[in-house]
């Protein structure tokens, strides 16, 4: 079928063109194969980039076009990194961040080791568990609000039907202890299967001549998996630490509509402060100052992390 | 003894491992049962005090999603004579008529438009990049694919006020090619990366029998490698409109009328008191099922795909 619209396709193209295509050198091909790409990716992301950093530096504002451009250099550097408030957003992201991941490589890797049994029905199961990273986060965020509500939630309502506590007594959004853990255990929920998926390669790759060896010297399981089973499994789990990283520094929409950063400023990742900067305030040169800050932090953290990445794949 | 093997778990082993897993299962998915469920009941039920599990089922929910309506005093309901149709008939018992289609089925539409547009896009640009970067000396290859790379750990949020400003600029702004293209160059290194390992997997000796046998470059790109990669590009593709499909930053700040997809618009459903959960519940099922389906056709190759072809089966 396809193949036969390729060959019309083929027939149909003028004879001056087919020959002009045929006599491309290989090194005219390469390049006509990856230019589109590299345009692309220029237009679409590096030359915003540029265009952000040059922001940074001036004082210009969407709303106000008219207003003659100013460059105050680093002038709204230096007002984001003595903000109190930013430095509080910060802290929400790094409580954020730490510990979605911790649960996520926990619960995952756990998964991953269980399912790796190979029980009856493992496929099946395993299917079912990927189903939530198939949700769009902002439907997620939303519909979880419903899931927390006081009284009528099936969230607060299963947590007093096992400990006993008034389904009404809490709010898992409207509190400001509870809220931080709040958005951990949804980001978790829809994102602990990726990091098992992850988790399930790397233990499939393990050869099992490998355990047999280990069976004959009378390893005992419990060595066998910290010295086989842990170290080859390493370097993927620190893939999807990197994965997950990098998507939660980004966090955006699951918590805008989880909490929408409430109750007061408590759930405020740094995404969604930048996000009210530029697109509620309109001071467009401060948030693009605040942006390269967050670039460079995610771009600095990532390239260390994959630097230890590299060392641990070399052992 | 002769039957046994380490590398196969014992029975024992087995059936602690299923019933821990199951049990995950089972917890993991009441969130997800639940919308499914809400999407079923109607709003009465589904903020019943305790959370109904058995409820009469009905389809109003999805009578709201895709209408708009309006609430008309009895005496007015009963002067315009029985409900003419099955859906008017299920509005008509809460005192309201329906007025109109709602913006869902449209924006449904964006999304199908967008994200298969995309991950279309994706894989044509993905592919041939891929393969050039596989088969032949590219000047700066090493630096162009760490560039390409490098794309990916941009924060949406962080580029999005100069793409706001250029899109503003070149009529962009609220158009299907405008975020088809913004998709496409934020998947583009994800895909590359991908079928890059795909294609560096298939044996270079096909395609030069094939030159050999007079087939041109062209012809023994898209004879011999394309078919072989079938599978890599099908991976590829999963994650592609994953992303796609079920992006809201760039779609909530870049769009707003005609362009708009589903996720920004699937929280702003608003019923009579607040939200209309049914109703909300009822457009999360209908969005879920495109890429649940596309995903459960292609889940055999979703392992590899998630470990950048790391892993061969």
């Amino acid at each position: 079928m396809l193949q036969s619209q390729i060959d019309r396709i083929a027939r149909a193209t003028p004879p001056a063109l087919a020959a002009r295509v045929r006599g491309l050198s290989d090194r005219a091909i390469a390049w006509l194969f990856v230019a589109p790409s590299i345009l692309l990716l220029l237009a679409i992301n590096i030359f915003p980039l540029i265009w952000t950093i040059r922001l940074s530096f001036t004082n210009y504002r969407v709303n106000r076009p008219n207003q003659a451009l100013e460059f105050i250099g680093l002038q709204n550097y230096t007002r984001i990194l003595t903000d109190s408030d930013i430095w509080l957003s910060m802290q929400a992201t790094a409580h954020f961040l730490i510990w979605t991941i911790a649960l996520q490589v926990l619960i995952g890797f756990s998964l991953a080791y269980l399912i790796n049994k190979k029980f009856r029905g493992n496929n099946l199961w395993t299917t079912i568990i990927v189903l939530p990273m198939m949700l769009s986060p902002a439907v997620v965020g939303n519909f979880w609000t419903f899931l927390y509500q006081p009284q009528i939630g099936l969230f607060n309502y299963a947590v007093s039907f096992v400990s006993g506590i008034s389904p009404s007594s809490f709010s898992m959004i409207g509190s400001t202890t509870l809220a931080p853990w709040a958005i951990v255990i949804v980001d978790t929920w829809m994102w602990t299967p990726f990091v098992m998926l992850i988790c399930l390669a790397g233990l499939r790759s393990i050869p099992t001549s490998i355990y047999e060896a280990a069976e004959c010297d009378r390893a005992s399981n419990w060595r066998q998996f910290w010295t086989i089973t842990f170290p080859m499994v390493l370097p993927f789990l620190m893939l999807a630490v990197l994965f997950r990283g990098i998507e939660n520094f980004k966090m955006f929409d699951l918590v805008v509509q989880l909490t929408g950063g409430g109750p007061g400023s408590i759930t405020e990742l740094t995404s969604i402060n930048l996000k009210r900067a530029a697109f509620e305030q309109w001071r467009t040169g401060y948030a693009s100052a605040y942006a390269v800050i967050l670039f460079v932090t995610v771009f600095g953290l990532a390239s260390i992390y994959v630097k230890a990445l590299n060392k641990v794949k070399q052992r | 003894m002769s039957s046994y093997s380490v590398a196969e778990p014992s029975g024992a082993q087995k059936l602690v491992a299923g019933a821990l897993v199951i049990l995950y299962a089972c917890i993991t998915s009441l969130p997800l049962l639940w919308i499914i469920a809400t999407g079923f009941k109607s709003p009465s039920d589904a903020i019943a005090y305790p959370p109904k599990v058995i409820f009469e089922p009905t389809v109003e929910g999805y009578v709201n999603l895709f209408t708009t309506r309006t609430r008309m005093p009895q005496e007015q309901l009963d002067a315009l004579g029985p409900p003419q149709t099955w859906y008017d008939k299920i509005v008509r018992k809460d005192g309201v008529i329906i007025t109109g289609a709602s913006r869902f089925a449209g924006r449904f539409y964006n999304s199908v438009i967008i994200g298969f547009g995309s991950t279309a896009l994706c894989i044509v640009l993905g592919t041939a990049a891929a393969y050039a970067f596989s088969r032949f000396k590219v000047p700066f290859k090493d630096d162009l694919l760490f560039f390409i790379l490098s794309t990916r750990m941009m924060p949406p949020i962080a580029v999005a006020i100069p793409i706001f400003l250029m899109f503003r600029q070149l009529g962009l702004s609220d158009t299907h090619a405008g975020l088809i293209l913004l998709y496409t160059a934020v998947n583009l290194s994800l895909s590359v990366w991908l079928l890059k390992g795909f294609i560096d997997e298939i044996p270079v000796e096909y395609e030069e029998a094939a030159l050999i046998d007079g087939y041109t470059r062209f012809q023994a790109f898209y004879k011999v490698v394309l078919p072989q990669a079938a599978t890599g590009i099908a991976s590829t593709a999963i994650f592609c409109l994953i992303f796609a499909w079920n992006e809201y930053a760039f779609a909530v700040l870049l769009t707003s009328g005609t362009a708009q997809t589903a996720p920004p618009f699937i929280p702003t459903i608003i019923g009579v008191s607040g939200q209309d959960w049914p109703a909300v519940a009822a457009g999360a099922t209908i969005f879920l099922v495109p890429v649940m389906v596309f995903t459960i056709l292609l889940r055999k190759h979703l392992l590899r795909g998630i470990t950048f072809g790391a892993v061969r089966k």
